[in-house]
């Protein structure tokens, strides 16, 4: 099911008396999401991501736009006349149903022609349960599974009833670094193999990137980036983009274009072709590099060894972090001697924003 | 040592209260249960045996206090919880007034059951100079006047009925008020998601929730219930037994104090029974519940 | 699929419950509230108005205040008031006492026996009211504090559940802050009065809110304790004047007495409206 959300936005009344103007979660939000797709939305706490999802579900009604399914409008629609499976965060298992109780629940709610007999609830239940790989855990109660089974038996739920798009909120944010990487990985065989159009949130760029066809950026409401994950993240289109990506984080420095070239601090690092302006200049970790004649001075500070690579921690005083971190190949472990380094730059890894607005130059 | 001294220094205005007016009778009211023709005036008695509990139970003012007791534990108890589930359910399902409905729903709980009982009398007593409110809207209906405190037997358990269910009912809203607020949001948006219709949500998911609070309920009110005394003497005077109405609790008031007071042993031997029987149904209820509720 | 008319029908749906809902919360509040208007209404008839209505009359045009009057001047009510102030106050001062010492022993304090004897309280909880009475009321006729202040306070003072309650509550305080005080050489009683008291005010707070209804309401005990009227509280104070004072016939002036009666508490509840019903909803039973 391709999903169209134009200019969607959603204002809440203001709690705070003082400030009486609504607060905007949503921004005029356009969005193409095409069939079969799995894309993330994220962002940081606050962002308006959750809501979004809330919109697209049909728990919140917008203040503007239109949500479309295909071709049908659902803007107004009531969530149960959506189809949409939704995992919440807590993934909000009936506690004193059992998984297989759980499981069934939406299917029972079918009414009229499309009621189901007890064994065809069964099948497609044991079904959904085989897919998500629970098989054995259909009789017991949610309090008797770890985190990770109750996810499964979540997204069981969501999926039973063949929805026409898949909504997670959160999904990992509850599990154990270890079952959280078991778990994407999960996610991404069972969208892979029902084939349908997931939409999920997260603040982790980690995990949106890892499993995404798509990944949308977005801040304070509005839409920052969209695109999939590589492109995003060798283009961001802006600072915010471009801080809120990669780990480690990119280095961020005060610059300026001078006649062709960019200067940080009194070194001109490369040539740029544009107006004169002082600017922000992100370089990623991976930017930089010991081979060849350098061009950027930074203090030595300390190198962590890391195996394949190694960290070269480093400051200038440009930067507008506290250290910069270089990843380098291990190779040059020998080279890195006293209390100076000399980096040379990888163009394509090096980003040059404007100073007020923020977009990229 | 030091201590051990102080802490039962602390301890001991507790101890001493409790020891004397407390634990001392609980085992005084079993010796006095069984104590024969004990006479309050000179404190001496005949011998030791259960005849004090064989006088009780072929009392006919006893067996009257038991049934109007049983006939007011079983109307009242499930149809004050299930009009306080009705209730708290449509108070959770708004927002606007809510507080307003809150508080008001929970000032019968801070009155003076004996003064309002006074109240809800008058409304539905017949007088030689008016039949009274309740009459008068009942003869919108055709209905004739009913003398509801001093006439027929049903009509004056009807009112005690009313009445015990008026000043029962702040506690349960506001109970079940808390236990229906406390339950997560994202259950009811799954099931909303999932098209499940409310009263299926009601049904299949606040029901189960909330169940360990309405058994609460439902054994707090068997108990309250049992114990019914005051709203009966608000409503029909100290004088119970003339009027019928006498509860278990009111016998035993009776046996110890006013006008057939003196009799302490019986008064005792009653007490246990209702202890007994409060016991039983307590139990029962929990053997119940142990089995419905779930998690 | 019609979404318009999903739509539609979902709005329409919505509007009904609405109705339904307020509809019931307003009958039902309609029930509570009536009777405490009836009672202010009648008491503001005059006798004789009040009398000739055959039919009773859902308003008044001309309100008084004589049957006030009668109240306070033809029955003792001011005397069944400050009755009721005394025994209050003093109750709930000494249920206070009692209680804050103890649950500090069970809290804080390490002695021998003070498990058996918590699980000895604790079982206490279970044991009704009317077991006791009987015994308590031979106790205290036989000591001769039938019609005294100390015979209706005394058997009234302590309360198992209150102690449990705040025990609770002073076990949440942290241990360091005990040590602290120990450091700088503060007594245990000071460290009680200073700094777990103040620190576990609501708790505080609550009990007392609930002993002062208790104290306000109560009426088996009183009844069986005293006899003569100058003892009476207003439990038994109404009582009384329904049966022997005004003439039974004038029910204004009665209705006068029980407004006065039921003011204090609902002024009281007012003001302190979500506190006594927090305090009330963590298991506060009527008695």
């Amino acid at each position: 099911m391709k999903v169209t959300l134009k200019n969607l936005t959603k204002k809440f009344p203001s709690r705070n008396k003082k400030n009486p103007a609504p607060v905007v979660a949503v921004n005029d939000f356009s969005l193409d999401i095409e069939d079969g797709t799995l894309i993330a939305l994220l962002g940081p706490s606050g962002c308006g991501k959750s809501t979004t999802l809330n919109l697209l579900s049909g728990l919140q009604k917008p203040t503007g736009g239109e949500i479309y399914f295909g071709d049908d409008d659902v803007t107004n629609l009531p969530p149960e006349n959506r189809g949409v499976g939704l995992v919440f965060q807590n993934y909000a298992l009936y506690p004193h149903l059992t998984v297989k109780q759980n499981i069934t629940f939406p299917l029972e709610n079918r009414k009229g022609k499309d009621k189901l007999s007890k064994a065809e609830m069964s099948d497609m239940a044991t079904e959904v349960a085989k897919l998500v790989q629970i098989e054995e855990l259909l009789d017991r109660k949610p309090s008797e599974l770890s985190g990770g089974q109750q996810q499964r038996v979540a997204i069981a739920r969501a999926l039973v009833k063949e929805p026409r798009i898949l909504l997670l909120d959160e999904p990992l944010s509850n599990l154990d670094a270890r079952l959280r990487l078991q778990t994407r990985e999960e996610i991404r065989r069972i969208q892979r193999s029902t084939g349908i159009t997931t939409v999920f949130v997260t603040h982790d760029q980690e995990e949106a990137m890892s499993i995404s066809d798509m990944i949308v950026v977005m801040k304070e409401g509005v839409l920052q980036q969209k695109g999939r994950p590589q492109e995003v993240y060798d283009d961001p289109c802006n600072l915010f983009v471009a801080k809120f990506l990669g780990t480690p984080p990119v280095n961020v420095f005060d610059g300026e274009i001078k006649g062709g070239k960019l200067y940080i601090g009194n070194e001109a690092v490369m040539s740029f072709d544009a107006p004169d302006a002082t600017v922000d200049v992100a370089i990623r970790p991976e930017g930089f590099t010991l081979e060849g004649e350098g061009c950027f001075t930074c203090s030595l500070d300390r190198v962590e060894v890391m195996g394949r690579d190694i960290s070269v921690v480093a400051g200038h005083a440009a930067s507008q972090n506290d250290v910069i971190r270089a990843i380098v190949d291990s190779d040059n472990l020998d080279t890195l001697k006293g209390d100076k380094v000399v980096f040379g730059l990888k163009p394509n890894k090096v980003y040059v924003f404007n100073k007020t607005t923020g977009e990229r130059i | 040592m030091k201590n051990n001294l102080k802490g039962w220094l602390y301890l001991l205005p507790a101890v001493l209260f409790l020891g004397v007016f407390m634990v001392y009778p609980l085992i005084d009211v079993f010796v006095y249960s069984f104590e024969e023709g004990y006479n309050f005036a000179s404190q001496t008695y005949f011998g030791v045996g259960e005849y004090n509990f064989s006088y009780v139970l072929h009392d006919p003012y006893f067996l009257q206090a038991l049934k109007n007791t049983f006939i007011l534990v079983v109307i009242t108890v499930p149809l004050s919880t299930g009009l306080a589930l009705l209730i708290s359910v449509g108070l959770s399902s708004i927002k606007k007034l809510r507080e307003l409905y809150q508080t008001v729903y929970f000032l019968p709980y801070v009155t003076n059951t004996l003064a309002v009982g006074l109240v809800f009398m008058i409304l539905f007593k017949q007088t030689p100079y008016s039949d009274g409110l309740a009459n008068t809207v009942l003869s919108w209906f055709g209905v004739a006047p009913i003398d509801f405190i001093g006439g027929p037997y049903w009509a004056k358990m009807l009112v005690l009925c009313i009445y015990t269910i008026w000043v029962v009912m702040p506690f349960k809203v506001l109970i079940l008020t808390s236990a229906l607020a406390s339950v997560n949001e994202t259950y009811y948006d799954a099931a909303k998601v999932d098209g499940t219709s409310k009263f299926r949500i009601f049904r299949k998911i606040t029901l189960p929730m909330i169940s360990p609070t309405l058994f609460y309920l439902i054994i707090t009110g068997f108990i309250g219930a049992f114990k019914a005394y005051s709203d009966a003497v608000a409503l029909f005077g100290t004088d119970l037994n003339a009027a019928e109405m006498n509860t278990i609790v009111g016998y035993i008031y009776d046996m110890l104090y006013g006008n057939s007071g003196g009799y302490p042993s019986y008064a005792s031997a009653a007490a246990i029974i209702l202890f007994v029987i409060v016991l039983t149904i307590t139990c029962i209820n929990l053997l119940v519940s142990r089995k419905n509720v779930h998690y | 699929m019609d979404y318009e008319k999903i739509e539609k029908a979902a709005k329409a749906k919505k509007r009904i419950s609405d109705i339904v809902i307020y509809t019931l919360l307003t009958v039902w509040g309609i029930i509570v509230l009536f009777p405490f208007y009836w009672m202010i209404l009648t008491s503001v008839k005059e006798y004789g108005a009040y009398n000739s209505e055959w039919i009773p009359k859902l308003y008044t045009l001309a309100p008084t205040l004589e049957n006030y009057k009668s109240a306070f001047t033809e029955v003792p009510l001011g005397g069944y008031f400050l009755n009721t102030i005394i025994f209050t106050l003093a109750t709930t001062a000494i249920m206070l006492v009692v209680t804050v010492l103890s649950a500090f022993a069970f809290s804080r304090l390490d002695f021998k026996g003070k498990d058996i004897v918590f699980t000895l309280f604790l079982s206490l909880m279970m044991i009704p009211n009317e077991l006791v009475i009987i015994t308590n009321y031979v106790t205290v006729t036989n000591l001769d504090l039938r019609n005294t202040f100390t015979g209706l306070i005394l058997p009234s003072v302590t309360s198992v559940f209150y102690i449990y309650l705040l025990k609770e509550n002073f076990s949440q305080i942290p241990d360091e802050l005990y040590y602290a005080a120990k450091v700088d050489g503060t007594s245990d009683f000071r460290y009680l009065t200073r700094v777990m008291v103040p620190i576990c005010r609501p708790t505080v707070v609550t009990i007392t809110i609930l002993k002062v209804i208790e104290c306000w309401n109560s009426y088996v005990w009183p009844r069986l304790v005293t006899d003569d009227q100058a003892y009476f509280l207003v439990s038994n104070g109404i009582q009384e004047i329904r049966e022997n004072g005004f003439g039974r016939d004038n029910i204004p002036a009665m209705m006068a007495a029980v407004v006065v009666i039921s003011v204090p508490l609902i002024i009281l509840f007012l003001i302190f409206r979500r506190k006594i019903m927090a305090g009330v909803s963590r298991g506060g039973l009527k008695q």
